[in-house]
């Protein structure tokens, strides 16, 4: 009797049918919709016999621009997600006043907000700029890949795996309820004995491995593989602040790392590292996990700016504002954005000397910052701009950013922090940044280079209608919490007192995101319109915009090896200063192309690594120790692999090079 | 057409590290002895003091550092045009700022918001 016990628990660990969340009926519900929406999508790929084609030439690609658009549709899908916790929190907070309690009981309430938090910043920030950052770097570089595109595929399967596990949290079991960063005690093994915080941690470990790689991978790659001639003063400015982020990603994420390890060795072997007793001290973890965290929205930020940038300049048709400028004030930040961590805890009680430090050097940072925002005006002063749906979002961008920017240096006053801090205005302000910085940024990257991935521009009506949901929905949204939070309101609360002028203000927010969701919406939309009419919109000349860098040199999608020759680069507008001199495309002398072979190892390990992960979470030590052994043999078995690479015949690079040619020549 | 050159992926780098036996080997005794000391002045209380043991064991950790980047990760002022010494600087700067920043925020909330928990940490 005994021993079976033990068995079903070597098995199933703390698993049992007590774990699906059938009390909850928006859980219940949701589980519903997503079983129905998955078995329609499974079904359909099945039906349509893609699934070969998937895996063949998706999932096991090691192709850089392939692997950018799966980042791309990864942080699209868990933007819908983090959305959806969104805006249950506006509506439960616009109803939840005196008597009426809303819908989320405060168990399920306080899971969504760390649930949000968590998605919106690792699961769709992240991958959205590491996608970006992966289809246009090599591109804008002259390359033909990164440099390791293998780990490529694999870091970002460990990106979804972490992911996965997430969403996993939904339906079995729950997650964590202690806030995006897990404060201990709160997620100490007292507190939250439950599987929430192990979700949390290891998804993040898994997801973490994705990013430190793919931060190296593409680190190494700007440093090495630069085409001849770009010298780091010619490098387009969208690739400089992608090597500063990941700079960044390389020296922080290690930090964070560490620190979800020592919960997790508090957690699962009683270790004492931040515990209230037995000489552990929580304010450790949270000293160092903001030195993660602060970097972390420099990392986000940076490639956003970089975005506006190449914008600002290619639809102004003039050459960056001050250029030079703006890589210094990168670089100034870079390193700045390691010294202001303490101001995510002023009120912890470091005293008058150590927040004065950290408020001066948060005041600092708003410096190099600020050079920028007059550096994108003076491009545009005196350009000819052409208001394209990029520079709308570029132009929402200096405007938004700004007064996030100046209430940003408002909280940096450790004495208005004091009063501040934790309340709604301390998250109107992040929100106020990252919307209105990293999430237009993307939009208007998105919208630029659509167009390069896919060969067609994408629609500017609905793209338009997406711009002004977004915007004003984002005003409506925020700008009441900036209020409630200057009338004493904290985050995270799930119900008030009866309050008719604070319920007020909540409702306008609640306004606000429902135009945000017709935003997402349209955005959507404007992804099926254009498709369907890609043949109106089709670009054929791979230089869609007037572009001035390299990314525009080739075609519209660019081949398989990018560039049949690798280009030489004599100025810092590289394809600009080609078309001035009226470069000609070469048409013969194709020579055989290098490449990299696919692979199915990334998946199958990121694959096991879920299981790994899953059964950490529920204590299945038996599978967890199997999954373990498999993971450690099929690694060791993939670097007995030599087939890594053929080579593309020098006739079929002339056949494809040829193709363009006609494409050209159609055009004109 | 010649100025396009064409860059293959696996170029060897002429400056990529030429390692010998002979100095694996170097870098492998001095690891193991810079190791083996600290164990042994814990197992043996050689020092009165618990802080001199520690700095003892601190020090001899930051020479093991620097034995590893010579002898197993290659490291001097040329190699990969400079970049791997660009990396280095960088990466000292941010354990200093890391492990300074984080030594004084903790030492000022020790004494601000744990006063019974305060002690001489080298008693």
């Amino acid at each position: 009797m005994l021993e079976q016990l033990d068995l079903t628990q070597l098995i199933f660990g703390r698993l049992s049918w007590d774990a699906i969340p059938l009390h909850d009926p928006v859980i219940v519900a949701t589980f519903v919709v997503v079983a129905i929406g998955g078995a329609a999508l499974l079904g359909a790929l099945t039906y349509y016999r893609v699934w070969g084609y998937l895996w063949k030439e998706w999932f096991t690609s090691i192709d850089h621009k392939k692997i950018g658009i799966m980042y791309m549709v990864l942080g699209l899908v868990m933007l819908l997600r983090g959305f959806a916790d969104a805006i249950m929190m506006r509506i439960q907070q616009a109803w939840a006043f005196g008597d009426a309690t809303g819908y989320l009981p405060p168990d399920h309430y306080d899971q969504i907000f760390t649930a949000h938090g968590v998605i919106m910043i690792f699961f769709v920030a992240m991958p959205l700029i590491t996608g970006i950052m992966n289809y246009i770097i090599p591109l804008q570089i002259g390359a033909r890949d990164v440099a390791f595109p293998f780990l490529n595929n694999f870091s970002f399967w460990m990106t979804a795996s972490g992911a996965a596990l997430v969403m996993a949290s939904l339906f079995i079991g729950e997650f964590a309820k202690t806030g995006w960063l897990a404060y201990p005690p709160l997620s100490g093994i007292m507190e939250s004995p439950g599987v929430g915080v192990d979700y949390y941690l290891w998804a993040l470990q898994i997801a973490g491995v994705g990013t430190l790689l793919s931060g190296i991978n593409l680190l190494v790659t700007i440093v090495k593989m630069r085409a001849p001639g770009m010298n780091l003063m010619k490098m387009p400015v969208f690739t400089w602040t992608s090597l500063c982020t990941n700079v960044l990603i390389v020296a922080a994420f290690p930090v964070l790392t560490a620190v979800l390890g020592m919960l997790l060795l508090d957690r699962y072997l009683g270790t004492a590292f931040f515990t209230n007793d037995l000489g552990g001290n929580v304010m450790m973890y949270i000293n160092l996990i903001w030195i993660w965290g602060h970097p972390e929205v420099y990392i986000l930020i940076l490639p956003a700016f970089g975005i506006f940038s190449e914008v600002v300049s290619t639809y102004s048709g003039k050459r960056l504002f001050g250029y030079a400028s703006m890589v210094y004030a990168t670089v100034v930040i870079t390193v700045l954005s390691y010294m202001v961590w303490l101001h995510h805890f002023f009120t912890m009680g470091s005293g008058a000397s150590v927040n004065s430090f950290f408020g001066i050097t948060t005041m600092i940072i708003s410096i190099p910052t600020g050079a920028k925002i007059f550096n994108w005006l003076f491009t545009m002063y005196r350009g000819r701009i052409r208001f394209e749906v990029p520079m709308l979002w570029t132009i929402g961008f200096i405007i938004t950013f700004v007064i996030g920017g100046m209430t940003g240096v408002l909280l940096a006053v450790p004495p208005a922090d004091f009063v501040l801090h934790n309340s709604l205005f301390l998250v109107a302000h992040f929100h106020n940044v990252i919307i209105g910085g990293v999430l237009f940024g993307l939009f208007a990257g998105i919208t630029y280079w659509y167009p390069k991935a896919f060969g067609y521009k994408l629609d500017p009506f609905w793209g338009k209608m997406s711009f002004w949901f977004w915007t004003i929905g984002f005003y409506f949204a925020f700008m009441p919490l900036y209020v409630l939070g200057l009338m004493g309101v904290t985050r995270r609360m799930s119900q008030f007192e009866e309050d008719a002028a604070m319920q007020f203000w909540f409702q306008v927010a609640a306004f606000g995101a429902f135009l945000i969701a017709l935003g997402i919406l349209f955005f959507i939309v404007q992804l099926v319109v254009s498709h369907r009419r890609r043949d109106q919109l089709r670009d054929t000349t791979g230089d869609p915009w007037d572009g001035r860098t390299l990314e525009w040199a080739t075609s519209s999608p660019p081949p398989q090896y990018n560039f049949a020759f690798t280009p030489r680069v004599h100025d810092l507008d590289a394809w600009w200063q080609m078309k001035q001199h009226k470069y000609r495309r070469p048409e013969q002398g194709f020579k055989a192309i290098h490449m990299p072979k696919n692979t199915a190892a990334g998946i199958i390990l990121a694959g096991i690594s879920t299981v790994l992960g899953f059964a950490l979470v529920w204590h299945m030590w038996l599978l967890a120790g199997v999954s373990f052994a498999a993971l450690l043999a099929v690694a060791i078995g993939h670097t007995f692999n030599y087939d890594r690479d053929y080579h593309i015949p020098a006739e079929e690079v002339e056949r494809v090079e040829a193709e363009r040619t006609r494409m050209l020549a159609s055009h004109v | 057409m010649s100025d396009h050159h064409d860059a293959a992926h696996d170029d060897v780098l002429p400056d990529a590290p030429h390692s010998t036996f002979k100095g694996y080997m170097t870098g492998f005794v001095l690891a193991v002895v810079l190791t083996v000391i600290p164990f042994w002045v814990v197992m043996a209380d050689v020092f009165e003091s618990t802080g001199v043991t520690a700095l003892v064991i601190l020090s001899l950790a930051a020479v093991q550092i620097v034995v590893h980047m010579i002898y197993f990760l290659h490291m001097n002022f040329r190699s990969q045009g400079g970049w791997n010494m660009l990396a280095l600087i960088f990466t000292a700067v941010i354990v200093f700022i890391t492990l300074a920043g984080s030594l004084w925020v903790m030492y000022h909330l020790n004494v601000n918001m744990m006063p019974g928990m305060m002690q001489d940490p080298w008693g």
